[in-house]
Protein backbone atom coordinates (compact mmCIF):
# COMPACT_ATOMS: atom_id res chain seq x y z
CA UNK A 1 0.00 0.00 0.00
CA UNK A 2 2.55 2.68 0.61
CA UNK A 3 4.51 2.11 -2.05
CA UNK A 4 2.15 1.92 -4.16
CA UNK A 5 0.90 5.52 -2.92
CA UNK A 6 4.40 6.48 -3.12
CA UNK A 7 4.45 5.50 -6.64
CA UNK A 8 1.25 7.70 -7.27
CA UNK A 9 2.71 10.68 -5.15
CA UNK A 10 5.66 10.55 -7.56
CA UNK A 11 4.68 10.07 -10.83
CA UNK A 12 2.30 12.80 -10.50
CA UNK A 13 -0.90 10.58 -10.53
CA UNK A 14 -2.54 12.48 -7.41
CA UNK A 15 -0.99 14.68 -5.14
CA UNK A 16 -0.80 14.19 -1.52
CA UNK A 17 -3.44 17.37 -0.43
CA UNK A 18 -5.89 15.50 -2.59
CA UNK A 19 -5.16 12.12 -1.32
CA UNK A 20 -5.11 13.83 1.99
CA UNK A 21 -8.73 15.14 1.39
CA UNK A 22 -9.47 11.51 0.41
CA UNK A 23 -8.99 9.95 3.92
CA UNK A 24 -10.78 12.97 5.40
CA UNK A 25 -13.72 12.20 3.15
CA UNK A 26 -13.36 8.57 4.28
CA UNK A 27 -13.58 9.73 7.71
CA UNK A 28 -16.30 11.79 7.60
CA UNK A 29 -18.16 9.24 6.07
CA UNK A 30 -17.39 6.20 8.41
CA UNK A 31 -16.46 7.67 11.79
CA UNK A 32 -20.26 7.47 12.69
CA UNK A 33 -19.99 3.86 12.66
CA UNK A 34 -16.20 3.35 13.63
CA UNK A 35 -15.53 5.69 16.21
CA UNK A 36 -11.45 5.30 15.48
CA UNK A 37 -10.71 8.86 15.75
CA UNK A 38 -10.61 11.13 19.35
CA UNK A 39 -9.39 14.42 17.32
CA UNK A 40 -8.25 15.40 13.74
CA UNK A 41 -6.10 17.19 12.89
CA UNK A 42 -6.57 18.81 9.71
CA UNK A 43 -4.96 22.02 9.16
CA UNK A 44 -1.73 20.43 10.34
CA UNK A 45 -2.36 17.24 7.83
CA UNK A 46 -2.81 19.55 4.81
CA UNK A 47 0.06 21.76 5.52
CA UNK A 48 2.27 18.57 5.78
CA UNK A 49 0.64 17.28 2.45
CA UNK A 50 1.14 21.15 0.92
CA UNK A 51 4.70 20.72 1.82
CA UNK A 52 5.31 17.72 0.34
CA UNK A 53 3.84 18.69 -2.61
CA UNK A 54 6.07 20.95 -3.37
CA UNK A 55 9.18 19.20 -3.14
CA UNK A 56 7.69 16.68 -5.57
CA UNK A 57 6.86 19.67 -7.96
CA UNK A 58 11.02 21.00 -6.75
CA UNK A 59 11.80 17.40 -8.31
CA UNK A 60 13.15 16.52 -5.11
CA UNK A 61 13.37 12.87 -4.05
CA UNK A 62 11.36 12.46 -0.73
CA UNK A 63 11.02 9.17 1.46
CA UNK A 64 8.47 6.56 1.10
CA UNK A 65 6.74 7.99 4.21
CA UNK A 66 6.42 11.21 2.45
CA UNK A 67 2.48 12.51 1.86
CA UNK A 68 1.22 9.36 2.70
CA UNK A 69 -1.58 10.28 5.85
CA UNK A 70 -1.57 8.22 8.54
CA UNK A 71 -3.25 7.82 12.29
CA UNK A 72 -1.40 7.89 15.59
CA UNK A 73 -2.61 6.39 19.11
CA UNK A 74 -3.69 9.29 21.61
CA UNK A 75 -0.69 8.27 24.19
CA UNK A 76 1.77 9.64 21.87
CA UNK A 77 2.63 13.43 22.04
CA UNK A 78 2.18 15.48 19.13
CA UNK A 79 3.20 19.11 19.40
CA UNK A 80 0.38 21.60 20.49
CA UNK A 81 -2.30 19.21 20.09
CA UNK A 82 -4.60 17.59 22.41
CA UNK A 83 -3.45 14.76 23.88
CA UNK A 84 -5.80 12.27 26.25
CA UNK A 85 -4.59 9.14 26.28
CA UNK A 86 -8.29 8.71 26.11
CA UNK A 87 -8.48 9.81 30.01
CA UNK A 88 -10.44 12.17 31.80
CA UNK A 89 -7.76 13.36 33.94
CA UNK A 90 -5.95 14.43 30.57
CA UNK A 91 -9.05 16.30 28.69
CA UNK A 92 -7.74 18.92 28.29
CA UNK A 93 -3.84 18.57 28.09
CA UNK A 94 -2.11 20.16 24.98
CA UNK A 95 1.57 18.69 24.88
CA UNK A 96 4.34 21.12 24.88
CA UNK A 97 6.57 18.58 22.37
CA UNK A 98 6.50 16.05 20.03
CA UNK A 99 7.44 12.38 20.94
CA UNK A 100 10.49 11.14 19.49
CA UNK A 101 8.43 8.80 16.95
CA UNK A 102 6.19 11.88 15.95
CA UNK A 103 9.43 13.76 15.43
CA UNK A 104 10.72 11.27 13.55
CA UNK A 105 7.91 10.65 11.02
CA UNK A 106 7.28 14.28 10.70
CA UNK A 107 10.90 14.80 9.36
CA UNK A 108 10.35 12.01 6.50
CA UNK A 109 7.20 14.14 5.27
CA UNK A 110 4.62 11.93 6.94
CA UNK A 111 0.70 13.63 6.85
CA UNK A 112 -0.93 12.95 10.09
CA UNK A 113 -5.07 12.75 9.94
CA UNK A 114 -5.44 12.78 13.89
CA UNK A 115 -5.22 10.91 17.03
CA UNK A 116 -7.42 7.78 17.94
CA UNK A 117 -9.15 5.88 20.35
CA UNK A 118 -7.80 3.56 22.80
CA UNK A 119 -8.00 1.57 26.19
CA UNK A 120 -7.62 4.19 29.39
CA UNK A 121 -3.87 4.80 29.69
CA UNK A 122 -3.91 1.80 27.86
CA UNK A 123 -5.20 -0.29 29.89
CA UNK A 124 -7.32 -2.88 28.12
CA UNK A 125 -8.33 -5.45 25.52
CA UNK A 126 -11.12 -4.12 23.85
CA UNK A 127 -10.96 -0.44 23.46
CA UNK A 128 -13.97 0.06 26.00
CA UNK A 129 -12.07 1.29 28.69
CA UNK A 130 -12.08 4.88 26.93
CA UNK A 131 -13.41 7.29 28.76
CA UNK A 132 -14.96 8.95 25.79
CA UNK A 133 -16.06 6.42 23.08
CA UNK A 134 -16.58 2.85 21.64
CA UNK A 135 -14.81 2.15 18.78
CA UNK A 136 -16.42 -0.66 16.37
CA UNK A 137 -14.37 -3.54 14.61
CA UNK A 138 -14.88 -2.31 10.92
CA UNK A 139 -15.11 -6.20 10.31
CA UNK A 140 -18.02 -5.98 12.12
CA UNK A 141 -20.04 -3.33 13.92
CA UNK A 142 -21.18 -5.29 16.62
CA UNK A 143 -17.58 -6.16 17.92
CA UNK A 144 -14.80 -4.70 19.29
CA UNK A 145 -11.57 -4.32 17.21
CA UNK A 146 -9.35 -4.92 20.11
CA UNK A 147 -7.38 -3.09 22.42
CA UNK A 148 -5.55 -0.77 23.48
CA UNK A 149 -4.84 0.15 19.66
CA UNK A 150 -7.99 -0.44 18.73
CA UNK A 151 -8.85 3.11 17.01
CA UNK A 152 -5.67 2.91 15.47
CA UNK A 153 -6.62 -0.62 13.76
CA UNK A 154 -9.66 -0.02 12.98
CA UNK A 155 -8.76 3.40 11.51
CA UNK A 156 -6.11 1.05 9.43
CA UNK A 157 -8.90 -1.90 8.41
CA UNK A 158 -11.63 0.56 7.43
CA UNK A 159 -9.25 3.12 5.40
CA UNK A 160 -9.32 5.71 7.56
CA UNK A 161 -6.17 5.99 7.28
CA UNK A 162 -3.42 4.30 5.45
CA UNK A 163 -0.98 3.41 8.32
CA UNK A 164 -0.94 4.02 11.86
CA UNK A 165 1.11 3.96 15.32
CA UNK A 166 0.00 2.01 18.35
CA UNK A 167 1.43 1.12 21.47
CA UNK A 168 2.11 -2.27 22.82
CA UNK A 169 2.63 -3.65 26.48
CA UNK A 170 0.75 -6.90 26.45
CA UNK A 171 -0.34 -7.26 23.27
CA UNK A 172 -1.98 -3.98 22.48
CA UNK A 173 -0.95 -3.71 18.64
CA UNK A 174 -0.90 -7.31 17.56
CA UNK A 175 -4.33 -8.43 19.35
CA UNK A 176 -6.01 -5.47 17.91
CA UNK A 177 -4.26 -6.13 14.19
CA UNK A 178 -5.35 -10.06 14.38
CA UNK A 179 -9.05 -8.96 15.14
CA UNK A 180 -9.50 -6.20 12.65
CA UNK A 181 -7.33 -8.33 10.11
CA UNK A 182 -3.91 -6.32 9.53
CA UNK A 183 -0.43 -6.48 10.37
CA UNK A 184 0.75 -5.19 13.86
CA UNK A 185 4.39 -4.99 14.94
CA UNK A 186 6.18 -5.17 17.97
CA UNK A 187 9.79 -4.40 18.42
CA UNK A 188 12.43 -5.84 20.31
CA UNK A 189 12.11 -3.29 24.14
CA UNK A 190 14.82 -0.61 23.33
CA UNK A 191 14.24 -1.10 19.42
CA UNK A 192 12.16 2.41 19.71
CA UNK A 193 12.59 5.38 21.67
CA UNK A 194 9.51 5.72 23.94
CA UNK A 195 9.97 9.23 24.70
CA UNK A 196 6.78 11.01 23.91
CA UNK A 197 4.83 7.97 25.05
CA UNK A 198 2.76 8.16 27.76
CA UNK A 199 4.00 5.41 30.14
CA UNK A 200 2.23 2.57 31.19
CA UNK A 201 4.53 -0.22 32.01
CA UNK A 202 8.42 1.09 31.32
CA UNK A 203 9.76 -2.40 30.74
CA UNK A 204 6.99 -3.41 28.62
CA UNK A 205 6.07 -0.96 26.73
CA UNK A 206 6.94 -0.20 22.69
CA UNK A 207 5.91 1.58 19.70
CA UNK A 208 5.30 0.45 16.53
CA UNK A 209 3.19 0.39 13.75
CA UNK A 210 -0.40 -0.94 12.10
CA UNK A 211 -0.64 -1.72 8.63
CA UNK A 212 -2.33 -3.74 5.82
CA UNK A 213 0.56 -4.88 4.67
CA UNK A 214 3.84 -6.70 6.21
CA UNK A 215 5.89 -4.68 3.90
CA UNK A 216 4.42 -1.56 5.50
CA UNK A 217 4.94 -2.24 8.76
CA UNK A 218 8.74 -2.92 8.28
CA UNK A 219 8.91 0.59 6.32
CA UNK A 220 7.31 2.13 8.63
CA UNK A 221 10.19 0.36 11.70
CA UNK A 222 12.66 1.63 9.49
CA UNK A 223 11.28 5.31 10.15
CA UNK A 224 10.96 5.14 13.80
CA UNK A 225 13.75 3.11 15.20
CA UNK A 226 16.89 4.10 16.65
CA UNK A 227 18.65 5.37 20.16
CA UNK A 228 17.01 8.63 21.53
CA UNK A 229 19.49 10.80 24.49
CA UNK A 230 15.50 11.65 25.72
CA UNK A 231 15.46 7.42 25.91
CA UNK A 232 18.16 5.84 28.08
CA UNK A 233 16.69 2.61 27.03
CA UNK A 234 16.20 3.00 23.54
CA UNK A 235 19.08 0.67 22.24
CA UNK A 236 21.75 1.95 19.30
CA UNK A 237 20.87 1.11 15.49
CA UNK A 238 22.39 1.27 12.25
CA UNK A 239 20.23 2.78 9.93
CA UNK A 240 18.56 -0.63 8.60
CA UNK A 241 15.86 -0.38 6.27
CA UNK A 242 13.84 -3.28 7.09
CA UNK A 243 12.21 -3.35 3.70
CA UNK A 244 15.54 -4.46 2.03
CA UNK A 245 15.07 -8.06 3.90
CA UNK A 246 12.23 -9.60 2.90
CA UNK A 247 13.25 -11.72 0.56
CA UNK A 248 10.21 -13.61 0.46
CA UNK A 249 12.40 -16.90 1.14
CA UNK A 250 12.54 -19.09 4.31
CA UNK A 251 13.35 -22.04 2.94
CA UNK A 252 16.30 -22.20 5.49
CA UNK A 253 14.45 -21.24 8.64
CA UNK A 254 13.10 -22.90 11.59
CA UNK A 255 10.14 -22.21 13.35
CA UNK A 256 8.74 -23.37 16.39
CA UNK A 257 5.32 -24.38 17.48
CA UNK A 258 5.15 -23.86 21.71
CA UNK A 259 3.37 -26.99 22.47
CA UNK A 260 2.18 -25.26 25.50
CA UNK A 261 -0.02 -22.58 23.12
CA UNK A 262 -1.93 -25.70 21.80
CA UNK A 263 -3.33 -27.69 24.89
CA UNK A 264 -6.59 -28.66 24.86
CA UNK A 265 -8.99 -25.67 25.68
CA UNK A 266 -7.95 -23.97 22.53
CA UNK A 267 -10.92 -23.55 20.55
CA UNK A 268 -11.05 -25.71 17.87
CA UNK A 269 -11.16 -23.67 14.86
CA UNK A 270 -8.65 -21.66 16.04
CA UNK A 271 -6.29 -24.52 16.20
CA UNK A 272 -7.61 -26.21 12.93
CA UNK A 273 -6.91 -22.90 11.17
CA UNK A 274 -3.53 -22.40 12.89
CA UNK A 275 -2.63 -26.06 11.40
CA UNK A 276 -3.20 -25.18 8.12
CA UNK A 277 -1.47 -22.04 8.46
CA UNK A 278 1.44 -24.45 9.91
CA UNK A 279 1.22 -26.44 6.54
CA UNK A 280 1.78 -23.43 4.49
CA UNK A 281 4.67 -23.03 6.33
CA UNK A 282 6.24 -25.99 5.17
CA UNK A 283 5.14 -26.27 2.23
CA UNK A 284 7.27 -22.67 1.90
CA UNK A 285 9.93 -25.24 2.73
CA UNK A 286 10.03 -23.76 6.93
CA UNK A 287 11.11 -26.84 9.01
CA UNK A 288 8.87 -27.08 11.59
CA UNK A 289 9.58 -28.27 15.37
CA UNK A 290 7.24 -28.65 18.24
CA UNK A 291 9.02 -27.18 21.37
CA UNK A 292 8.79 -26.32 24.74
CA UNK A 293 8.61 -22.88 26.77
CA UNK A 294 7.94 -24.43 30.50
CA UNK A 295 8.02 -21.45 32.13
CA UNK A 296 5.06 -19.19 29.62
CA UNK A 297 2.69 -20.87 31.90
CA UNK A 298 3.49 -18.67 34.77
CA UNK A 299 3.42 -15.60 32.07
CA UNK A 300 0.09 -13.97 32.74
CA UNK A 301 0.64 -13.71 36.84
CA UNK A 302 3.58 -12.49 36.05
CA UNK A 303 2.63 -9.84 33.79
CA UNK A 304 -0.67 -9.25 35.85
CA UNK A 305 2.07 -8.19 38.51
CA UNK A 306 4.99 -6.22 37.10
CA UNK A 307 2.40 -4.46 34.85
CA UNK A 308 0.47 -2.39 37.54
CA UNK A 309 3.41 -2.21 39.77
CA UNK A 310 4.57 0.07 37.56
CA UNK A 311 2.01 1.68 36.12
CA UNK A 312 1.29 3.10 40.00
CA UNK A 313 4.16 4.54 39.84
CA UNK A 314 4.10 5.71 36.18
CA UNK A 315 0.47 7.51 36.42
CA UNK A 316 1.82 9.17 40.25
CA UNK A 317 2.44 11.80 38.01
CA UNK A 318 -1.74 12.69 36.83
CA UNK A 319 -2.09 14.63 40.12
CA UNK A 320 -4.17 17.89 38.56
CA UNK A 321 -1.12 20.00 39.72
CA UNK A 322 1.00 20.09 36.76
CA UNK A 323 -1.29 19.13 33.44
CA UNK A 324 -4.33 17.36 33.00
CA UNK A 325 -7.67 17.83 35.37
CA UNK A 326 -8.03 19.31 38.87
CA UNK A 327 -10.90 18.57 40.14
CA UNK A 328 -11.68 22.59 41.99
CA UNK A 329 -10.53 23.98 38.89
CA UNK A 330 -13.78 26.22 38.41
CA UNK A 331 -14.17 24.75 34.56
CA UNK A 332 -14.60 21.28 35.86
CA UNK A 333 -17.95 21.56 36.56
CA UNK A 334 -19.21 18.55 34.97
CA UNK A 335 -17.61 16.51 38.38
CA UNK A 336 -19.64 15.74 40.63
CA UNK A 337 -17.25 15.86 43.83
CA UNK A 338 -19.22 16.94 47.04
CA UNK A 339 -17.69 19.69 48.12
CA UNK A 340 -14.14 20.99 46.49
CA UNK A 341 -11.16 19.84 48.46
CA UNK A 342 -9.70 21.72 51.29
CA UNK A 343 -6.58 20.34 51.58
CA UNK A 344 -3.77 19.34 48.99
CA UNK A 345 -4.44 15.78 49.82
CA UNK A 346 -7.95 16.32 48.89
CA UNK A 347 -6.99 17.54 45.31
CA UNK A 348 -4.43 14.31 44.71
CA UNK A 349 -7.59 12.22 45.82
CA UNK A 350 -10.57 13.46 44.45
CA UNK A 351 -8.74 14.44 41.03
CA UNK A 352 -7.64 10.85 40.60
CA UNK A 353 -10.99 9.95 41.90
CA UNK A 354 -12.91 11.30 38.88
CA UNK A 355 -10.13 11.65 36.64
CA UNK A 356 -9.29 7.93 35.83
CA UNK A 357 -11.84 5.01 35.08
CA UNK A 358 -12.09 2.06 36.92
CA UNK A 359 -9.56 -0.11 35.28
CA UNK A 360 -7.11 2.40 35.90
CA UNK A 361 -7.65 2.46 39.14
CA UNK A 362 -7.88 -1.03 39.61
CA UNK A 363 -4.10 -1.84 37.80
CA UNK A 364 -2.82 1.45 40.16
CA UNK A 365 -4.40 -0.09 43.35
CA UNK A 366 -3.15 -3.47 42.87
CA UNK A 367 0.22 -2.37 42.18
CA UNK A 368 0.04 0.00 44.87
CA UNK A 369 -0.55 -3.04 46.71
CA UNK A 370 2.58 -4.83 45.03
CA UNK A 371 4.76 -2.68 46.05
CA UNK A 372 3.65 -1.56 49.51
CA UNK A 373 5.85 -2.28 52.31
CA UNK A 374 6.27 -6.28 53.20
CA UNK A 375 4.81 -6.97 49.76
CA UNK A 376 7.58 -5.89 47.26
CA UNK A 377 9.61 -9.12 47.37
CA UNK A 378 7.00 -11.85 47.79
CA UNK A 379 5.21 -10.12 44.46
CA UNK A 380 7.35 -7.29 42.46
CA UNK A 381 10.81 -8.86 42.89
CA UNK A 382 9.63 -12.41 42.96
CA UNK A 383 7.80 -11.62 39.14
CA UNK A 384 11.06 -10.01 37.83
CA UNK A 385 13.25 -13.02 38.79
CA UNK A 386 9.95 -15.27 36.88
CA UNK A 387 10.35 -13.18 34.05
CA UNK A 388 14.32 -13.97 34.37
CA UNK A 389 13.51 -18.00 33.85
CA UNK A 390 10.52 -17.10 30.99
CA UNK A 391 13.34 -15.00 29.03
CA UNK A 392 15.55 -18.31 29.62
CA UNK A 393 12.70 -20.30 27.90
CA UNK A 394 13.14 -18.13 24.63
CA UNK A 395 16.92 -18.05 24.96
CA UNK A 396 16.95 -22.10 25.04
CA UNK A 397 14.46 -22.44 22.30
CA UNK A 398 16.35 -19.95 19.86
CA UNK A 399 18.88 -22.55 20.37
CA UNK A 400 16.81 -24.61 18.34
CA UNK A 401 14.73 -22.69 16.03
CA UNK A 402 15.37 -18.76 14.46
CA UNK A 403 11.09 -17.89 14.83
CA UNK A 404 8.28 -19.48 17.08
CA UNK A 405 4.92 -18.87 15.71
CA UNK A 406 1.75 -19.79 17.57
CA UNK A 407 -2.06 -17.96 17.03
CA UNK A 408 -2.00 -14.21 18.28
CA UNK A 409 -5.84 -14.84 20.27
CA UNK A 410 -7.41 -17.49 21.59
CA UNK A 411 -10.34 -16.50 19.82
CA UNK A 412 -11.49 -13.86 16.59
CA UNK A 413 -13.27 -10.53 17.82
CA UNK A 414 -16.02 -10.68 20.66
CA UNK A 415 -18.63 -8.45 20.25
CA UNK A 416 -19.10 -5.29 22.89
CA UNK A 417 -19.59 -5.41 26.25
CA UNK A 418 -19.22 -9.54 26.19
CA UNK A 419 -16.27 -9.48 28.57
CA UNK A 420 -16.45 -5.94 30.58
CA UNK A 421 -17.90 -8.20 33.21
CA UNK A 422 -15.25 -10.47 33.84
CA UNK A 423 -11.78 -8.64 34.17
CA UNK A 424 -10.05 -11.88 34.36
CA UNK A 425 -11.57 -13.20 31.06
CA UNK A 426 -10.74 -10.02 29.61
CA UNK A 427 -7.53 -10.70 30.43
CA UNK A 428 -6.62 -14.18 29.59
CA UNK A 429 -7.25 -12.47 25.65
CA UNK A 430 -3.71 -11.43 26.25
CA UNK A 431 -2.70 -15.06 26.87
CA UNK A 432 -0.14 -15.77 23.42
CA UNK A 433 0.69 -11.86 23.14
CA UNK A 434 2.13 -11.43 26.53
CA UNK A 435 5.02 -13.47 26.60
CA UNK A 436 6.95 -11.35 23.83
CA UNK A 437 6.73 -8.22 26.10
CA UNK A 438 7.88 -10.26 29.16
CA UNK A 439 11.03 -11.32 27.24
CA UNK A 440 11.49 -8.30 24.72
CA UNK A 441 11.26 -9.88 21.83
CA UNK A 442 10.06 -8.66 18.71
CA UNK A 443 6.56 -10.32 17.29
CA UNK A 444 4.18 -9.65 15.12
CA UNK A 445 0.76 -10.39 14.20
CA UNK A 446 -0.60 -10.99 10.58
CA UNK A 447 -3.46 -12.23 8.97
CA UNK A 448 -3.95 -16.27 8.72
CA UNK A 449 -7.44 -16.41 8.12
CA UNK A 450 -10.91 -16.17 8.90
CA UNK A 451 -13.41 -17.96 11.20
CA UNK A 452 -16.96 -17.06 10.42
CA UNK A 453 -16.17 -14.31 8.07
CA UNK A 454 -14.05 -12.46 11.36
CA UNK A 455 -10.19 -12.73 10.81
CA UNK A 456 -7.67 -14.60 12.98
CA UNK A 457 -4.25 -13.56 13.19
CA UNK A 458 -1.08 -15.46 13.49
CA UNK A 459 1.67 -14.48 15.55
CA UNK A 460 5.71 -14.69 14.98
CA UNK A 461 8.26 -14.04 17.80
CA UNK A 462 12.06 -13.98 16.89
CA UNK A 463 15.32 -13.33 18.32
CA UNK A 464 16.12 -9.92 20.14
CA UNK A 465 16.85 -7.57 17.33
CA UNK A 466 15.89 -9.94 14.62
CA UNK A 467 12.68 -7.58 12.73
CA UNK A 468 13.99 -8.56 9.87
CA UNK A 469 13.72 -12.40 10.68
CA UNK A 470 9.92 -11.46 11.86
CA UNK A 471 9.12 -9.54 8.93
CA UNK A 472 9.93 -11.43 6.14
CA UNK A 473 8.46 -14.75 7.46
CA UNK A 474 5.37 -12.71 7.73
CA UNK A 475 5.99 -11.43 4.44
CA UNK A 476 6.55 -14.78 2.68
CA UNK A 477 3.41 -16.09 4.44
CA UNK A 478 1.38 -12.86 2.68
CA UNK A 479 2.35 -13.37 -0.47
CA UNK A 480 1.80 -16.88 -0.66
CA UNK A 481 -1.91 -16.17 0.72
CA UNK B 1 -9.33 -11.96 50.76
CA UNK B 2 -8.16 -8.60 51.56
CA UNK B 3 -9.89 -6.56 54.51
CA UNK B 4 -11.90 -3.25 54.42
CA UNK B 5 -8.68 -1.55 56.42
CA UNK B 6 -6.28 -3.08 53.93
CA UNK B 7 -8.41 -1.34 50.84
CA UNK B 8 -8.59 2.24 52.67
CA UNK B 9 -4.82 2.09 53.31
CA UNK B 10 -3.64 1.45 49.57
CA UNK B 11 -5.89 4.13 48.53
CA UNK B 12 -4.53 6.47 50.89
CA UNK B 13 -0.67 5.08 49.45
CA UNK B 14 -2.06 5.45 45.73
CA UNK B 15 -3.75 8.93 46.72
CA UNK B 16 -7.03 7.63 45.03
CA UNK B 17 -10.35 8.63 46.90
CA UNK B 18 -12.62 5.65 47.14
CA UNK B 19 -16.31 5.52 48.42
CA UNK B 20 -17.73 3.03 51.11
CA UNK B 21 -19.82 1.33 48.22
CA UNK B 22 -16.56 1.08 46.25
CA UNK B 23 -14.56 -0.65 48.64
CA UNK B 24 -16.15 -4.41 48.29
CA UNK B 25 -15.77 -4.44 44.94
CA UNK B 26 -11.81 -3.69 45.30
CA UNK B 27 -12.01 -6.28 47.74
CA UNK B 28 -13.31 -9.12 45.51
CA UNK B 29 -10.96 -7.47 42.39
CA UNK B 30 -8.14 -7.48 44.15
CA UNK B 31 -8.46 -10.28 45.62
CA UNK B 32 -8.83 -12.65 43.08
CA UNK B 33 -6.06 -11.20 41.01
CA UNK B 34 -3.93 -11.90 44.04
CA UNK B 35 -4.78 -15.34 44.07
CA UNK B 36 -3.34 -16.10 40.51
CA UNK B 37 0.02 -14.92 42.63
CA UNK B 38 0.18 -17.54 44.79
CA UNK B 39 1.45 -19.79 41.84
CA UNK B 40 4.59 -17.90 41.62
CA UNK B 41 5.13 -18.55 45.23
CA UNK B 42 5.60 -22.52 43.86
CA UNK B 43 8.60 -21.76 42.09
CA UNK B 44 12.09 -21.61 43.05
CA UNK B 45 13.83 -18.31 42.18
CA UNK B 46 16.62 -18.87 44.74
CA UNK B 47 19.29 -18.75 41.95
CA UNK B 48 17.76 -16.27 39.82
CA UNK B 49 18.43 -12.53 39.67
CA UNK B 50 15.87 -10.31 39.01
CA UNK B 51 15.36 -8.71 35.71
CA UNK B 52 16.65 -4.79 34.84
CA UNK B 53 16.89 -4.35 31.49
CA UNK B 54 15.29 -6.91 29.61
CA UNK B 55 17.65 -6.58 26.54
CA UNK B 56 20.48 -5.69 28.91
CA UNK B 57 21.62 -2.01 28.91
CA UNK B 58 23.57 -0.79 31.59
CA UNK B 59 22.88 2.79 33.41
CA UNK B 60 23.43 5.41 30.25
CA UNK B 61 24.92 8.79 31.99
CA UNK B 62 24.89 12.38 30.37
CA UNK B 63 27.07 15.50 31.59
CA UNK B 64 25.47 16.98 34.14
CA UNK B 65 24.63 20.41 32.57
CA UNK B 66 21.15 22.29 32.23
CA UNK B 67 19.75 22.59 29.00
CA UNK B 68 17.70 25.95 28.89
CA UNK B 69 14.47 26.49 27.77
CA UNK B 70 13.18 29.29 25.72
CA UNK B 71 10.30 31.45 27.04
CA UNK B 72 7.93 29.88 24.23
CA UNK B 73 8.67 26.49 25.56
CA UNK B 74 8.60 27.28 29.62
CA UNK B 75 5.14 28.98 28.39
CA UNK B 76 3.73 25.77 26.48
CA UNK B 77 4.72 23.89 29.12
CA UNK B 78 3.28 26.09 31.91
CA UNK B 79 0.10 26.38 30.32
CA UNK B 80 -1.09 23.17 31.58
CA UNK B 81 -1.29 23.81 34.63
CA UNK B 82 -4.89 24.66 36.56
CA UNK B 83 -3.89 27.57 38.19
CA UNK B 84 0.22 29.22 38.33
CA UNK B 85 0.93 32.61 39.39
CA UNK B 86 4.07 33.83 36.94
CA UNK B 87 6.18 31.37 36.28
CA UNK B 88 4.99 29.44 39.40
CA UNK B 89 2.69 26.30 39.60
CA UNK B 90 0.45 27.17 42.55
CA UNK B 91 -1.52 24.36 44.97
CA UNK B 92 -3.10 24.46 48.47
CA UNK B 93 -0.53 25.01 50.98
CA UNK B 94 1.59 22.39 52.10
CA UNK B 95 2.13 23.25 55.32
Amino acid sequence: MIRKLHEKLISGEITSAKLTEEYFNSISQKEKDIQAYLSLTKDLALEQANFVDEKIKRGEEIDLLAGIPCAVKDNLCLEGKRTTAASKILDNYIAPYDATVIRKIKEVGAVILGKTNMDEFAMGSSTENSAYQITKNPRDLERVPGGSSGGSAAAVASGEAAWALGSDTGGSIRQPASFCGIVGLKPTYGRVSRNGLLAMASSLDQIGPLTLTVEDAAIVLSRIAGEDEKDSTASVSFGKKYEDYLTGDVSKIKIGIPQEYLKEGLDEDVRNNFQKAVEKFKKMGAEIKEISLPYSQYSLSTYYLIMPSEVSSNLARFDGIKYGLRVDDKESSALKADGMPRTLLETYLDSREYGFGPEVKRRIMLGTYALSAGYYDAYYLKAQKVRALIKKDFEKAFEEVDLIFSPTTPETAFKVGEKTKDILKMYLSDIFTITANLAGIPAISFPISEINGLPLGGQLMGKWFDEEGVLNAAYTFEINS
Amino acid sequence: MLSEKEIKNIAKLARIGIEEKEVEGYQKDLSAILDHFKELEKLDTSQVEPIGHITGRDNVFRSDQRKEKTKEEREDILRNSPERKNNYVKVKSVL
